[in-house]
């Protein structure tokens, strides 16, 4: 099991999902992948598939239309997992927040555990946000772990009694 | 076979924004492309009535994150031509260099997404590479990295020393030599022209027809771009349209390829013409009366309708992006194409849909 932890912080896989964002943040998650910022260094892999992915990165503000498909991303991630909001938008709803097919920050829809502010953050500040949520999908990992033995004796002693 | 109908999108690994395609396959074929939008809608039109003139400069910034500043170009001159104002000269020339800029690395982020969109990430890398000198310099001369907020109406918020007009130069320099080392990757490979070369050709016919703008038209041989209206500096400087005349992805990335040159010729000109003076004018009066006005976006004509009556908000704001107008031909080059091709023949117009939705 602590191959399974210590993999997981090390090498977490990452989907980005663009709710409503103007770009400017987009732009900026996929320039932490190129040379410069070389998120990889990390262990961190940018994936297309929900089911294969630890962290949940999201830019812009959701709105009335991509919501469900925003939870339904959501849904689909295995246990352990994080959320980093990007932006201004992310977080609160940013210059949007009035406009009137804009619900929100992404926390009215899904939990967030890591916001990055500005508009638009740098990379430096979303690596940062990365880096914040990887400590927190370890104490999450610990939990799902500890529930898997205790899951795991129940069944063994199961299978004794019988 | 019989008919297949595959979701496309919104989230494919391919497109970094939400865009919805409903195919109709028949053997790998797509017969019919259905588009779906709405994914990454706001309202910003509407929060016109809410924010007033000046406070809109920042809504229209984030229309879209990759050519914020010519959104903020294009509707300060909307405005300055209601309340009649005469911008300063030096600040149309900074104007034109910020300008610049922008299509320089939108066109560098293009060819790095174009790329990656059949699969040669290495090359990806590298242009994403260069690309980075060109942000630098946005930071240095704007203070951000995408949005640039430089724009205000009546002129230009920030200036450019002598000592970072150098810089900029130099910097150019290694960007213009940088990219000159990956043309014969991007433009003479054998399996990059087996992936380009042939492949969703828009007739010079149906581009006109169906009303494509930017590289999309020019790549088909029109030679149409706004800049030559000569809007801020650029009646004062010496360019033509980059024109191809295949109408196929080929085409389309040789049109962007070189109009990264002929942007960073463009820079080097306004620099070299840089007249001294004020950075803007104070803006009597407010806005009244209608107005439409247009620039060259990278990918293409942006146009926006702007009406005041006299109160310090707007009655209406219409924007018309360059990607709303290359949807139609991109639904005429789907049908007959290989189902492998469906994302490189997306992304060759370039598609920006938070623009496109608004
Ligand atoms: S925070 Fe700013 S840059 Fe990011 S999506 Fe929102 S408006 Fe765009």
């Amino acid at each position: 099991m602590s191959l399974i932890s210590t993999s997981r912080v090390k090498s977490p896989w990452l989907i980005h999902f663009d709710c409503g964002s103007c770009n400017g943040c987009d732009i900026e998650v996929l320039a932490c992948l190129t040379p410069v910022y070389d998120i990889e260094r990390f262990g961190i892999i940018n994936v297309g598939n929900p089911k294969h992915a630890d962290i949940l990165v999201v830019t812009g503000t959701v709105n009335h239309r991509n919501k469900k498909a925003l939870k339904n991303i959501y849904d689909q991630m295995p246990e352990p997992k994080v959320v980093v909001a990007i932006g201004a938008c992310g977080t609160s709803g940013g210059v949007f927040r009035e406009a009137y097919n804009v619900v929100g920050g992404v926390d009215q829809v899904i939990p967030v555990d890591a916001y990055v502010s500005g508009c638009a953050p740098k990379p430096e500040a979303i690596i940062d946000g990365v880096v914040i949520a990887l400590g927190k999908l370890a104490e999450k990992g610990k939990k799902v772990d500890q529930g898997i033995f205790e899951r795991l004796e129940k069944t063994q002693e199961a299978i004794k009694a019988r | 076979m019989a008919k297949t109908v595959l979701p496309f999108g919104p989230q494919h690994p391919v497109l970094p924004e939400p865009l919805h395609l409903t195919l109709t396959i028949e053997d790998e074929i797509v017969k019919e492309a259905i588009p779906k939008l709405g994914y990454v809608h706001r309202g910003l039109e509407k929060l016109a009535e809410i924010r007033d003139h000046n406070q809109m400069i920042y809504i229209v910034e984030r229309v879209c994150g990759i050519c914020s500043c010519l959104h903020a170009l294009c509707y300060c001159q909307g405005i300055e031509s209601l309340m009649g104002l005469e911008v300063p000269s030096r600040a149309k020339y900074l104007r034109t260099i910020w300008s610049e800029m922008h299509r320089i690395h939108s066109h560098l982020l293009w060819l790095g997404l174009f790329a990656d969109a059949f699969g040669f990430e290495s090359l990806f890398m590298q242009f994403w590479r260069i690309r980075e000198r060109v942000m630098d310099l946005q930071e240095e001369t704007a203070g951000n990295r995408v949005i640039l907020s430089v724009n205000q109406v009546g002129g230009v918020r920030r200036d450019i020393s002598a000592e970072s007009a150098q810089w900029i130069l130099d910097t150019l320099k290694t960007v213009e030599k940088e990219t000159l080392q990956l043309k014969s990757t991007i433009l003479d490979d054998y399996t990059v022209k087996l992936r380009t070369v042939g492949k969703g050709v828009l007739t010079k016919e149906k581009a006109y027809e169906l009303g494509a703008a930017g590289p999309t038209l020019r790549a088909s041989g029109i030679a149409q771009d706004m800049r030559q209206t000569g809007y801020a500096a650029y009646s004062e400087l010496d360019f033509a349209p980059v024109v191809e005349t295949d109408g196929d992805c080929y085409a389309r990335t040789t049109v962007r390829f070189n109009e990264i040159f002929q942007a960073i010729d463009l820079i080097r000109q306004a620099f070299s013409k840089l007249p001294e003076g004020e950075l803007a004018v104070k803006p009597k009066g407010l806005p009244t009366g209608e107005v439409v006005s247009r620039v060259e976006q990278p990918r293409g004509e942006c146009l926006y309708y702007i009406r005041g009556a006299g109160k310090k908000f707007l009655e209406r704001v219409r924007i018309r992006t360059p990607t709303f107008a290359n949807i139609p031909p991109l639904l005429d080059m789907l049908p007959g194409c290989d189902l492998a091709d469906v994302p490189v023949l997306i992304l060759t117009i370039d598609p920006c849909i938070s623009c496109t939705e608004r």
